[in-house]
């Protein structure tokens, strides 16, 4: 019987180099699993695979050396811990996302959530080529939200409360843009050098600082065969739904214009940047 | 050290030792003083400067004052907050 091997790319199996072997690749969401999710991961990999997984470059599980005969039993036993198989090929990928500010002082934004949102919204939906979400909470960028077809990085925009403020001199300091002067005891920021990082609001001992927690959104990563660092098109998103609407229009617009195989950028740059930040800025302003 | 309003109770000189045994060190001193007491840390310009004083407020310690010493140092004036 013929192997239908793009179903079962698209249901997570990948075929490995050794006949009728697959690395089975999990659904992983923001990076996260249970403990009783690892556990039935163990057991799978050890009954069914050789005892070992591979952890991916975006943060997903793979168990290698799944058999073509046992993929039913592979899928019900997995199932059994809440654990599901995961996808590959053209269509919406894992959601990648940093611990965020549930766990991380640094974080700006609940990255797990979000990332649980946007997986629900989009997981595996079909298009032209694969399509990567990535959302970092914060400036440090661990989860490097540029290299992704669209990257969502936490942010948070500040105004300065005089009346809550020692004038300590502790913000200055924490700035890494040095977007903050102090001057006669009064903060002046330099609204073009803010990166909205927040560690002016983190480091004051009053939190003398009025914060918008927000979203910077990248398009157009790719950190592949080729390497582009994807790029802003809206300075600062603060709302949510916002957010939503946005990342709508931008699959929208890699689904109506994209030639299958080709990657959000290489859409971009056919199609014409002009037309798809058009798009993106009557969403925002809309 | 620079002029002070403060009534110091004792200093600690950060600007021997590199990240993250510079927290370490302020911390340890911290833990000497008693609720309410005022230590006075002395740190280097930079890694320092910039994350210390953050460290410090994130254990629940109050900070009052960041001196710039003129000299590629500052001195962080905090108020020791117990449990």
């Amino acid at each position: 019987m013929a192997v239908d091997y793009a179903t079962l790319k698209k249901g997570g199996f990948m075929r490995q180099k050794q006949k009728n072997n697959f690395s089975l690749r999990l659904r992983v969401v923001g990076g996260n699993l249970t403990a009783v999710q690892l556990a039935k991961i163990a057991e799978v990999a050890e009954k069914f695979g050789d005892g070992h997984v591979h952890l991916t470059s975006r943060q997903s599980v793979e168990i290698p050396f799944i058999k073509l005969d046992d993929i039913d039993r592979v899928k019900a036993a997995l199932a059994d811990g809440g654990v599901e198989p995961g996808v590959c090929g053209p269509r919406v990928r894992t959601v990648t996302a940093c611990q965020g500010e549930a766990i991380c002082p640094s974080g700006c934004i609940d990255t797990y959530a979000l990332a649980k949102e946007l997986d629900e919204r989009y997981f595996a939906r079909e298009l032209p080529h694969k399509f990567k979400f990535g959302i970092t909470g914060c400036q440090n960028n661990c989860l490097k939200a540029e290299e992704n077809d669209l990257g969502i990085k936490g942010g948070i925009k500040i105004k300065w409360r005089e009346s809550d403020c020692i004038n300590c001199g502790v913000c200055e300091k924490a700035c890494r843009t040095n977007a903050i002067e102090i001057k006669d005891g009064k903060i002046i920021v330099d609204e073009s050098k803010c990166n909205f990082c927040g560690r002016c609001y983190k480091a004051c001992p009053t939190e003398a600082w009025d914060t918008v927690h927000g979203y910077i959104v990248s398009f157009g990563g790719l950190f592949g065969n080729s390497i582009n660092k994807g790029e802003a098109i809206i300075p600062f998103i603060e709302d949510k739904e916002k957010l939503l609407e946005i990342c709508d229009a931008a699959i929208e617009f890699f689904a109506e214009n994209a030639n299958p195989g080709e990657r959000f950028k290489f859409t971009l740059d056919r199609v014409g940047k002009d037309k798809f930040t058009d798009k993106i800025l009557e969403v925002y302003n809309g | 050290m620079a002029d002070l309003d403060f009534n110091i109770d004792d200093n600690v000189d950060i600007t021997d030792v590199v990240c993250p045994t510079t927290f370490v060190k302020a911390k340890v001193a911290l833990e000497e003083l008693d609720d309410g007491q005022i230590l006075a840390v002395k740190m280097n310009d930079g890694e320092p400067v910039q994350n210390v004083p953050r460290s410090i407020k994130e254990e629940g310690h109050q900070i009052l004052k960041l001196i710039n010493n003129e000299d590629g140092t500052y001195t962080l004036i905090v108020k020791k907050v117990g449990d």
